[in-house]
């Protein structure tokens, strides 16, 4: 699956990146704890998280994750926008809650497997 | 052999990352095997977000050779009191700023244990600490 599809599916928000929508989804990893990420998360991984800052990209863009994924209608900071362009890493977001998106990327992850 | 330089500045969370994003680029370069990449770049970033948390400054020195990286982040700061006590899950001292933004978890240094061939830390309270780093390949 690809994050343009994720994107039609769960009717997300495109903040950045919008030229890197092709990337494809390996699974998803949430957290907020940005070692926990750096540590833990995948290859081609949606990050879902509230955190906002540029670091967020940063760490994304090493990890070679598929995507940030905002919860709960939060807004990406400037400064993370232009990073997340520079390094082709999609910002996205939802107004839903972090346990509401989880479930519903969960179920599409599980259905295109 | 080649040789990157970074300077870090304490306090300065914009340009975290930024060695190891510059590491990551000249090892794709020289083909150096990804998972060895994986592994130098999540030590190496954990070590940049170190300086910049809790050090005055910093150098991190990345070397490349035939089969090894080596890094050297050497930083002027408080230093660390306890060393295997800042080794432990969870250990942090970070304040609580820095944790706001999902930093100081006390994660840092076990991941870079975890993501290093060899780990090595020398420091003096005061004066500042050096964190050796090889990754063999």
């Amino acid at each position: 699956m690809k994050v343009s599809e994720l994107v039609k599916e769960l009717n997300l928000v495109v903040f950045s990146g919008e030229n890197h929508l092709n990337r494809e989804i390996s699974g998803g990893y949430v957290s907020d704890l940005l070692s926990d990420v750096m540590g833990n998360a995948r290859e081609g991984n949606v990050w879902i998280t509230l955190q906002t800052h540029r670091n967020v990209v940063a760490i994304a863009s090493l990890k070679e994750l598929a995507c940030i994924l905002l919860v709960s209608s939060l807004v990406p900071e400037q400064s993370a926008l232009d990073h997340s362009n520079q390094e082709g890493i999609p910002v996205l977001g939802t107004s839903l809650s972090t346990f509401e998106i989880a479930g519903l990327l969960y179920q599409k992850i599980k259905i295109a497997r | 052999m080649i040789e990157l330089k970074f300077n870090i500045e304490g306090g300065d969370f914009d340009s975290a990352g930024t060695a190891s994003s510059e590491t990551k680029k000249k090892l794709q370069q020289l083909n150096v095997d990804s998972k060895v990449i994986k592994r130098t770049v999540v030590a190496l970033y954990e070590g940049e977000v170190n300086i910049a948390a809790h050090a005055y400054r910093g150098v991190v020195t990345v070397k490349v050779s035939d089969h090894q990286i080596l890094a050297i982040l050497k930083d002027e700061g408080p230093g660390i009191a306890d060393i295997s006590r800042a080794m432990m899950v969870g250990f942090s001292t970070a304040s609580p700023k820095v944790r706001e933004m999902g930093f100081g978890a006390g994660m840092g240094l076990p991941n870079m244990k975890k993501n290093a061939d060899d780990l090595q830390i020398e420091s003096t309270p005061g004066v500042g600490t050096t964190v050796t780093m090889s990754f063999v390949f």
